[in-house]
């Protein structure tokens, strides 16, 4: 099992893609080095424009180059892609529905040096709240590969959020993705965990020391918030004991508000996993 | 280049009287959209309705039965509380009947309260959560840049939108890619929902500050044909940077009884009022006598 950094598989995808399709251009808000669009700007100075840290603007500029039949990927940290260019994403954007594609960088709280500032803890939240929007998450760096060339394809406004950090692959390479779908990638008879973004490892991780325990945890990926296949979610918790969602975001608004959507009218035990109501902080050892 | 369809740029030079005639008949439009006892924003809209007419009825290449014509010029209206100026013109330009003007914001209705580009012909952003116009503009403008296209993108601004700072946001961006395509036209008509704007919140000096973001800035009578025409032939002329027309304007121009009063920025008619501002802009010369002037 291999391991990659998502935001270098982006920023390398993003390259190919631009490579392919001369209508992808790409809007970066002084964060290149970080978000992984600098390789774009080397490869395509002409289709890359630096915004400056100007987040409000950025994304405004990006629903006019989709007007002109561009693909516009947005760059910059999830807590300010979502949070600062709120209203530009609702109003600009998703009220007409346009294809420009946002992208969240070291969401969750995987910018651990930076603190609450810099800490996405509730941009899925934000997201998938606005009609018209579509909310991703992979969960490693293969799967960040395929969710990023999916986007480019798709019709309508994307949100995709990716971590800062190293993950270990959960993913098979080049694996098939439609947006909407979840995927089982550990059978399991006992309980199911509903896992997104680097908690899908950690399922994994965590589905290891229950073996020992003799519980069998079922792990699946949903990648794909928003939309959502509900019917597949609620059979894949067929005949279990249980339900566990697991997400590196508030427990409000995230993947454990939308398990329980699914579920909602009957009796099913469910814990979640993730950030209580409150800010993260700084985390350097 | 222009497209032989086109009705409203074939003329070689601008009618202004004609183009006065249309004015006068755009704020009519407004007044029996705003109608009587219904809150409509006749100010914003009488105030830029000059403008608005030079840029459908003489310098914009534009086509109405064509709408998403590739080289079109582009129009954007980012004070999109002053849909009624273009829904206006949009409807005497031929994109939609005239009846469905009567049927702006009703339930269902293809003319919503702010611009919305999937609702209405001829609308190409949506706009109205304010000083978000102009950065879609400047976004369109360098979409066009790429595929070389000659079109120009025309961004109508409010004086009072000057207090979002996303403005400046573009103004800074539109001058740092050089958009020499797009046309930023001030509605400078000094009133804002709660007040004159150098009583509530004064963003002056206009000039200054926008020939120090790097534009290029002209200042005319908003309401002066002529000067209008003029400018929108001048700034073409202009490369290298973006161009800003500050128009000074009244609000609720034409309408003598609204003009320069705050309360008609969102304000409702009486009968009688309703009644005599449509007998004045049918009958009464007073809007092209101010152009003449």
């Amino acid at each position: 099992m291999g391991i990659q950094n998502p935001r270098e598989v982006y920023g390398r995808t993003l390259v190919e893609m631009g490579r392919e399709n001369p209508n992808i251009v790409v809007l970066e808000a002084d964060l290149g080095k970080s978000t992984m669009s600098c390789y774009f700007e080397q490869a395509f100075p002409e289709r890359f424009f630096e915004m400056g840290i100007a987040e409000a603007n950025m994304t405004s500029f990006a629903a006019g180059l989709s007007l002109t039949g561009k693909i516009p990927f947005t760059n910059s940290f999830a807590v300010f892609a979502a949070g600062r260019a709120f209203d530009q994403i609702r109003q600009g954007i998703c009220i007409p529905g346009l294809n420009v594609r946002i992208v969240g960088s070291s969401c969750g709280l995987s910018d651990f040096g930076d603190g609450s500032t810099h800490q996405s803890v509730e941009d899925i939240a934000i997201m998938r709240a606005i009609p018209n929007m579509t909310v991703l998450v992979p969960a490693d760096g293969n799967e960040t590969r395929v969710m990023t060339r999916a986007m480019a394809d798709y019709s309508g406004p994307v949100y995709m959020r990716i971590t800062r950090n190293d993950l270990p692959d959960v993913m098979p390479e080049n694996a098939p993705f439609a947006i909407g779908k979840p995927h089982l990638i550990r059978q399991g008879g006992d309980v199911v965990a509903f896992a997104n973004g680097q908690m899908v490892s950690a399922a994994l991780a965590a589905a290891e020391i229950l073996k020992a325990d003799g519980i069998d945890l079922r792990v699946v990926n949903v990648s794909s918030m928003k939309p959502v296949d509900k019917a597949a979610i609620a059979s894949l918790a067929d005949g279990m004991k249980g339900i566990i969602t697991a997400e590196e975001h508030s427990l409000i608004g995230g993947l454990a508000s939308l398990i329980q959507e699914v579920f909602q009218g009957r009796c099913v035990p469910m814990k979640a996993i993730g950030i209580e109501d409150r800010f993260g902080q700084s985390a350097h050892s | 280049m222009l497209k032989e369809t086109n009705l409203y740029s074939a003329a070689e030079k601008p009618d202004i009287k004609r183009l006065q005639l249309i004015a006068r008949r755009i704020r009519l439009n407004i007044i029996q959209m705003v109608g009587v006892g219904q809150r409509g924003h006749l100010g914003g809209s009488c105030s830029i309705a000059d403008v608005v007419t030079a840029l459908y009825f003489s310098k914009m290449r534009h086509d109405p039965a064509n709408p998403s014509w590739a080289d079109r010029d582009r129009f954007l209206l980012s004070k999109g509380h002053a849909a009624l100026v273009q829904y206006s013109a949009l409807a005497e330009c031929g994109y939609f009947p005239r009846e469905e003007m009567l049927k702006v914001k009703r339930c269902g209705s293809m003319l919503q309260g702010h611009p919305d580009l999937k609702s209405t012909p001829g609308i190409e952003a949506n706009t109205g959560s304010l000083g978000q116009g102009l950065s879609i503009a400047c976004g369109i403008a360098a979409g066009l840049r790429i595929d070389g296209r000659n079109s120009r993108v025309y961004c109508v601004i409010g004086d009072g939108e000057l207090d979002e700072g996303q403005i400046w946001e573009a103004a800074m961006a539109a001058s740092a890619f050089k958009l020499d395509n797009l046309v930023a036209i001030l509605d400078c008509n000094g009133l804002q929902a709660m007040g004159r704007v150098i009583e509530r919140f004064n963003t002056n000096p206009l000039p200054e500050k926008w020939r120090a973001f790097g534009w290029h800035v002209l200042e005319i009578d908003g309401h002066n044909m002529n000067s209008i025409i003029g400018a929108l032939d001048e700034v073409d002329g202009i490369i290298g940077k973006p161009k800003m027309i500050i128009a000074r304007t009244i609000k609720g121009a034409g309408i003598s009884f609204a003009e320069n009063r705050v309360e008609f920025h969102n304000g409702q008619l009486d009968r009688a009022q309703f009644e005599a501002a449509c007998a004045s802009l049918a009958a009464d010369p007073y809007v092209s006598e101010r152009n003449d002037r």
